[in-house]
This record gives structure tokens, C-alpha cells and sequence, in this order.
């Protein structure tokens, strides 16, 4: 045991010894303060075993800052590695495994994760329902999600990380890197997908079924809609993951031949398989991100979003043409020119849905009196930014001419524009925009600007000149070049974009704090005079059960519609006891057992794999055997209920 | 919602339960029929075996499963026609775009 630990534990490394240091320190620092303070219990019953919507997604929102942190420090030690020519900051492999962290942290467990904390903050609240259609598997989606991360996580301090790009294409994968590297993403992803695949369900039963009186599909609000598209799309995507990570698990652990480059195995298959699922995974997470931007730009241009039909028809529209593209990422494997003219078509037509998008918010924002908040500025920045995105997608998507791109910085400045312009920006809108629903007060919103325009303009530092660069010929994934290459000035430019990108972040988490001290208490439901349901609730912060009475919704912005009336916030309402699901232990422990099954599969430690697969099945087993009382649920009184829907009243 | 198809089916005779059972016994018997009795080629009786299955799941869902029936028959139909519109594309496709590789 010993040996195995000194054996993987990395210490010949200055930069991951400290990393090392560090999360240690934090480590015995949040259990020093969890024990002085008392707070196991509160922890325990308030959060971990919580089936309460709105705080599983902020769970998910703050393990989403912190991959988000953990990944953009990934980015600036590749970016300070690459700064100069021929730098030796980082090592070949050190390079090669950072920027596959990189790329799969902020896919998989930040841009994931974050809009799925908002659509669980949101959702159910935006269509009148009381909670999600599956609370115990919410929770256990979160669980398994974050031990999924926290495997995937462990991977650059304990045996080495991945080192195949995220991409992680075979034979490379298989044949090209020996170690427990390419084991932890394989079973990091793995576990996260369970979670990620039971909140697709979640989330299509939630809107099919639990939708308020009166909300008929078309007077659904954006980011619902968003919502049950990209929870169809995870549905039928994530299996193919989920297989094509089970086979290359095989090969690498068992000995089968799927993607290996010896005995019959075809490694092109992996690529073909991975962009099976890899595109409509784009999609997964800019469609709800459509859906932030359209209700930001709906509330603070005061105007019901334009086109709302036509926004829904696209949405669909793409939805089906996601799962049509996908050998547009391998173009160059040596398709013929049939395949190739195809996959041609189909990827430029997705710009004619995304195109109608962009005409429906600039349609929304004519003529309208546009109030500048933090929330709306990340909005209005989208557009244009999203816009350059999606053009030089268009050019990526010729195949003759993307002969010349690919494999280029060209490719990796397209998909920052629209991975950064079109989701970060979304998370960042959605987070000050909702920041109120969840925590009872708003963000600064001077500082909130603060950040925008440090993170806005570094980002187009960033990334405009490696556009050029990749005009240039520099490769992606390279840790070094030479000062020949002409390549070094356009780097030092896109360096200084990165430090404003990272200055822009630790601005928003510095605003969290300063928020937290200052910011004054929201004394009513609605922060922004809002349009949609969320913010029909009598108190900032909706109490666990949401709304005291069901809604009933008459127009596609149904409060905005209500307040009209004059019917928002009726007083004298006639309460009656609410039936609530019971909290529940048993995922967080389940979710335990995954993670030691995935450790143990890691590093074929059969019995360690073997003890975890069976506990996680005894969890399915205790759950089936007692959840006749679990369902049983409770009931919250009309005394309680009374007490919760005072506006000054503060959730604990 | 589920207990009014239930009357309503336990008022009248239950043609299309019976028109599919004996539907589902005649497909069966053409299968049977075609793979032991016609001397056709392997792939061809592949083929028709595989069409005269599809068409029994067919039989089965729309007869004995009641996929159009109550407020969930229109999502039921639509998951379903999307679920196989992408098996065909993500199966179909592999083999075309792994097979034109050189």
C-alpha cells in the first residue's frame, strides 16, 4: 500500500508539489473550519443529502467556479510556456498533459456543470413546478458528477494525468501512453456521464410533465425550451459515450482490440465514434446558453423576445443537424469526397438556424430602451464575439478548405470564440442574472463591469491574434517553437489577453465576497423586474418548495403578464399543506463507491474495482427496498408555509 | 386519463387486439417460412426476416402497447421515430463514413 502510494504520488515536480501543498492545506483548513464551527451536520442535512432543486445547482455552480479555475490556471501555464520561443517553463509531456486537462475541465466539468446548475436553479422554477420529476436522482447526478471530477481531478497529483489531448484519439490513447493517465479519463468521464445522463431525463420528464397550468409548450419561456432540446440531445448522445468509453476501457484493460492499431482494431473508429457524441456535446452546452442570453436580453430590453416561434423552430432544427456533422472534425483522416461534400452541406446549414438566432435577438433589441447591466453587457458582447465564432466556423466547415485550418491556432481561436463568447459569457450572464434567486442579494454591478471589461478585452487579445497565427502555420498542441517561425510577437500579444482573461475572473470571485458583505438584501422576488415565473415568488430566495400556490400561466411571459393584471403577489391566499420529497443519503454514498470502483479500475486494482461496483449495486438495492419510504415524503404545514412567504423573511 | 382508455376499451370488442395477434402469429410463420422453406440466398433472408420483424415491433407497439393512446402518445411517437432516426444515422453512418476511408 505504502509502495503503491510512493510509487504514483508525484514529487519530482516544483509546480505539482506545490499544487500538492496546496490542496492539503485547503483540505485541513475546511475540516478545521467545518469541526470549530460545528458544521457537520448542517452540512450533512442542508446540502450533501439535499433533493432541494435550487440548491443542488448552486453545489453545481460553485464545483463549476472551481473547475473553471482549475482549468483557466491550465491555460495560463500553457500560455506562459508559449509565450517565448523555445521556453523551457514546461516539459513536453507536462505541456502535452495540460492542455488535455484543460480542454477536458472546461467541456466536461466546468461549461457542463455550470449550465446545468443554472437549468436546475432555473427551470423548474421558470414552469411553475415545485421541484424537479426525479429529486433523488438529481441528487444522485450531482454526486456522481462531482466524484466523477474529483477522479479525474486527482489524476496530475497521483500517477500522472492524461497526456492524449481531449480529443484522446486512439492508437495514441491505447498503444502511445502506458500509465493510469488515459485510465482516469476514460473512468472520470464515465462516472460524471451517469450524472450527466440521469439530469437529461430528469429534466426532459420535469418540462413534458410538471409544467404549471396554462403553459402550453409555445408559451414556454427560452431557457426552458433550450433546456428540454439539450436534454433531448444528452439522451441520445451520452450513450454513444458512454459506450465508446466502455470499449476503449477494454482495450486498454482487458486486452480487446476495438480502436488498437494491431489485431484487426481500427483506431479511426474512436475518432468517428468521439465526434459521434463530441458534436451534439457542442450543442449541449451552447443551446442553454442561447436560452441565458435570450432571457437576459428579453428582461433588460423590456420587450417579449422577438420571434419567439421561429427561436423554437431553430432550436430543433439544430438540435436534429448536430448528430448530422460530426466527421467535419476529421475531414483530413482520408474520407472520400462524397463523405466530405456531405458532412460540407450539413455543417454550413447549421448556420442558417443559428443565423435566424442571432437576427431574432438583434430583433428584440431594436427600437427597445436597453438597460446596461453586467448581466446585459455579457449579453450584447456575445452577439458580435459569437458572430466572428460562427463565421470562421462556416470557413472551417468547407472541406477543401479546411485542409488548410485544421490542426491550426486558426481552429483553436474559432472554437474560443464561440466556446468562451457563446457559453462563458452565458454562465457569467446567467450567473448575475439569477445571482439573486440564489443567494438573496445581487452582484456588485460596478464591479461586475469591472470584470466584463477585463474579461471581454482579454479575450479578444487572446484570441484575435491566433487567428493569425494560424494563418501563420502554427500547430495546435506544440509546447514550443522557434524564434524563426515569426510566430513569437502575435504570442506575446495573446499572453497579455490570457492575464486579462484571469484578471476578469478573479475580479467575479472577489465579487462574490465584496456581494456577500455589502450588497443590500433583496426585500421582493422579482430583482429585475422580471418576465418570467422564477421571479413570481414572494421572497428573493424561493423557500424549498417554491411557489406557496401553483401558478397559472396566460401569455408566454406569464409574470410579466400577471403584473399587468395586477394579479402578481396576491395577498389573503388561501394556503394548503405542500407534499415535499424526503432528503436522501444514499446517492452521495453510491456516488462514493463509484469513485472507488473507477480508482480501482485506474490502476487494476481488481478487488478495490470489484468492492466498489458491488457497493454502488448494494445502494441501488437498499434504495429499491426502502423507498416505500422515501416516497412517502412529507407534508409542509400552512403555519410554515405562512412564516416562509414573508418578503423579509431570510432563508437560512 | 389512463382509466378512461380503459373503459372505453372494456366497452366495446377489442378488434385491433386481435387483428394484431393474428397478425403477429402471421408474420412469425412467414419468417419461419421464409428462413427454412425458400431456398433464397443468406443476405436475402436476412433482409425479409429483419423487415418482417421491424413491422411485428410494429404490430406490437401500435396493437398490444398503446403508443398513440393518452396524453403521452404524440411524445412516445416522436422519442421513438427520433430514437430510431438516430440509431439508423449513427449506425449507417459509421459504416459509410468508415468504409469510404482510404
Amino acid at each position: 500500500m505504502v509502495e503503491f502510494i510512493k510509487d504514483n504520488l508525484i514529487l519530482n515536480d516544483p509546480m505539482i508539489v506545490g499544487a500538492n501543498i496546496s490542496i492539503l492545506l485547503t483540505v485541513i483548513v475546511l475540516v478545521f473550519v467545518l469541526t470549530y464551527f460545528k458544521k457537520w451536520k448542517w452540512l450533512w442535512t442542508e446540502w450533501i443529502t439535499t433533493v432541494d432543486h435550487k440548491r443542488i445547482g448552486i453545489m453545481y455552480i460553485i464545483s463549476a467556479l472551481l473547475m473553471l479555475f482549475r482549468g483557466g490556471v491550465d491555460a495560463l501555464l500553457m500560455r506562459a510556456q508559449l509565450t517565448v520561443p523555445n521556453a523551457s517553463f514546461l516539459s513536453s509531456q507536462h505541456y502535452n498533459e495540460i492542455f488535455t486537462t484543460h480542454g477536458t475541465i472546461m467541456i466536461l466539468f466546468m461549461a457542463m456543470p455550470f449550465l446545468l446548475g443554472l437549468m436546475n436553479v432555473v427551470v423548474p422554477l421558470q414552469i411553475g413546478a415545485r421541484d424537479v420529476a426525479f429529486p433523488y436522482l438529481n441528487n444522485l447526478s450531482f454526486w456522481s458528477f462531482f466524484f466523477g471530477a474529483i477522479l479525474f481531478n486527482i489524476s496530475f497529483v497521483f500517477g500522472g494525468s492524461p497526456d492524449a489531448g481531449w480529443t484522446n484519439y486512439a492508437p495514441l490513447a491505447i498503444e502511445g501512453s502506458p500509465g493510469p493517465g488515459i485510465n482516469y479519463y476514460l473512468l472520470g468521464l464515465q462516472v460524471s456521464g451517469i450524472g450527466t445522463l440521469l439530469t437529461g431525463i430528469n429534466f426532459i420528464v420535469t418540462i413534458i410533465k410538471m409544467r404549471a397550468p396554462g403553459m402550453t409548450l409555445l408559451r414556454m419561456p427560452m431557457f426552458s425550451w433550450t433546456t428540454l432540446i439539450t436534454s433531448f440531445i444528452i439522451v441520445f448522445a451520452f450513450p454513444i459515450l458512454t459506450v465508446t468509453l466502455a470499449m476503449m476501457t477494454f482495450d486498454r484493460l482487458f486486452g480487446t482490440h476495438f480502436f488498437t492499431l494491431t489485431a484487426g482494431g481500427n483506431p479511426m473508429l474512436w475518432a468517428n465514434f468521439f465526434w459521434l457524441w463530441g458534436h451534439p456535446e457542442v450543442y449541449i452546452v451552447v443551446l442553454p446558453a442561447f436560452g441565458i442570453f435570450s432571457e437576459v436580453i428579453a428582461t433588460f430590453s423590456r420587450k417579449t423576445l422577438f420571434g419567439h416561434k421561429s427561436m423554437i423552430i431553430s432550436l430543433v432544427v439544430i438540435s436534429g443537424l448536430s448528430f448530422l456533422v460530426w466527421v467535419h472534425h476529421f475531414y483530413t483522416m482520408g474520407g472520400s469526397a462524397n463523405v466530405n461534400n456531405i458532412f460540407s452541406i450539413t455543417t454550413m446549414a447549421i448556420a442558417i438556424p443559428t443565423g435566424i438566432k442571432i437576427f431574432n435577438w438583434l430583433g428584440t433589441l431594436y427600437k427597445a430602451r436597453i438597460q446596461f447591466t453586467a448581466a446585459m453587457m455579457w449579453a450584447l458582447a456575445f452577439i458580435p464575439t459569437f458572430v466572428i465564432g460562427g463565421v470562421t466556423g462556416v470557413m472551417l466547415g468547407m472541406a477543401a478548405a479546411d485542409f488548410q485550418y485544421h490542426n491550426t491556432y486558426f481552429l483553436i481561436a474559432h472554437f474560443h470564440y464561440t466556446l468562451i463568447a457563446g457559453v462563458v459569457f452565458a454562465c457569467f450572464a446567467g450567473f448575475v442574472y439569477w445571482y439573486p434567486k440564489m443567494f438573496g442579494h445581487k452582484m456588485n454591478e460596478p464591479i461586475g463591469k469591472w470584470a466584463f471589461w477585463f474579461f471581454t478585452i482579454g479575450f479578444n487579445v487572446c484570441f484575435l491574434p491566433q487567428f493569425l497565427l494560424g494563418f501563420a502555420g502554427m500547430p495546435r498542441r506544440v509546447y514550443t517553437y522557434l524564434p524563426e517561425d515569426g510566430w513569437t510577437a502575435l504570442n506575446v500579444v495573446s499572453t497579455i489577453g490570457a492575464v486579462g482573461m484571469g484578471i476578469g475572473f478573479v475580479i467575479i470571485v472577489y465579487n462574490v465576497y465584496y456581494s456577500l458583505r455589502h450588497s443590500k438584501m433583496e426585500t421582493t422576488g422579482d430583482s429585475w423586474n422580471g418576465r418570467t415565473l422564477e421571479w413570481a415568488t414572494a421572497t428573493a430566495v424561493p423557500p424549498h418548495y417554491n411557489f406557496p400556490v401553483t401558478p397559472v400561466v396566460k401569455d408566454v411571459d406569464a409574470f410579466w403578464q400577471m403584473k399587468q393584471e395586477g394579479t402578481a403577489n396576491k395577498k389573503d391566499i388561501e394556503y394548503e399543506p405542500i407534499h415535499m420529497p424526503n432528503n436522501t443519503g444514499t446517492p452521495f454514498v453510491m456516488s462514493i463507491f463509484f469513485f472507488i470502483a473507477g480508482f480501482g479500475l485506474v490502476f487494476e486494482i481488481w478487488w478495490m474495482a470489484i468492492l466498489g461496483i458491488a457497493g454502488s449495486f448494494g445502494c441501488m438495492i437498499f434504495r429499491s427496498l426502502r423507498s416505500h419510504v422515501y416516497d412517502k415524503g412529507y407534508y409542509v404545514s400552512v403555519e410554515e408555509i405562512k412564516r416562509l412567504e414573508q418578503p423579509f423573511h431570510k432563508e437560512a | 386519463m389512463e382509466t378512461e382508455n380503459k373503459n372505453v376499451q372494456a366497452n366495446r370488442f377489442p378488434w385491433s387486439q386481435v387483428i394484431g395477434f393474428l397478425l403477429s402469429i402471421l408474420l412469425t410463420f412467414a419468417a419461419v417460412w421464409v428462413g427454412k422453406i425458400t431456398d433464397l440466398s443468406y443476405s436475402q433472408i436476412a433482409i425479409i426476416v429483419f423487415a418482417i420483424a421491424f413491422i411485428q415491433a410494429a404490430v406490437q407497439l401500435f396493437m398490444f402497447m398503446h403508443v398513440t393512446e393518452g396524453e403521452q402518445g404524440k411524445w412516445q411517437l416522436g422519442k421513438m421515430f427520433s430514437a430510431a432516426f438516430f440509431a439508423i444515422v449513427i449506425v449507417a453512418g459509421s459504416v459509410w463514413v468508415m468504409n469510404s476511408m482510404h
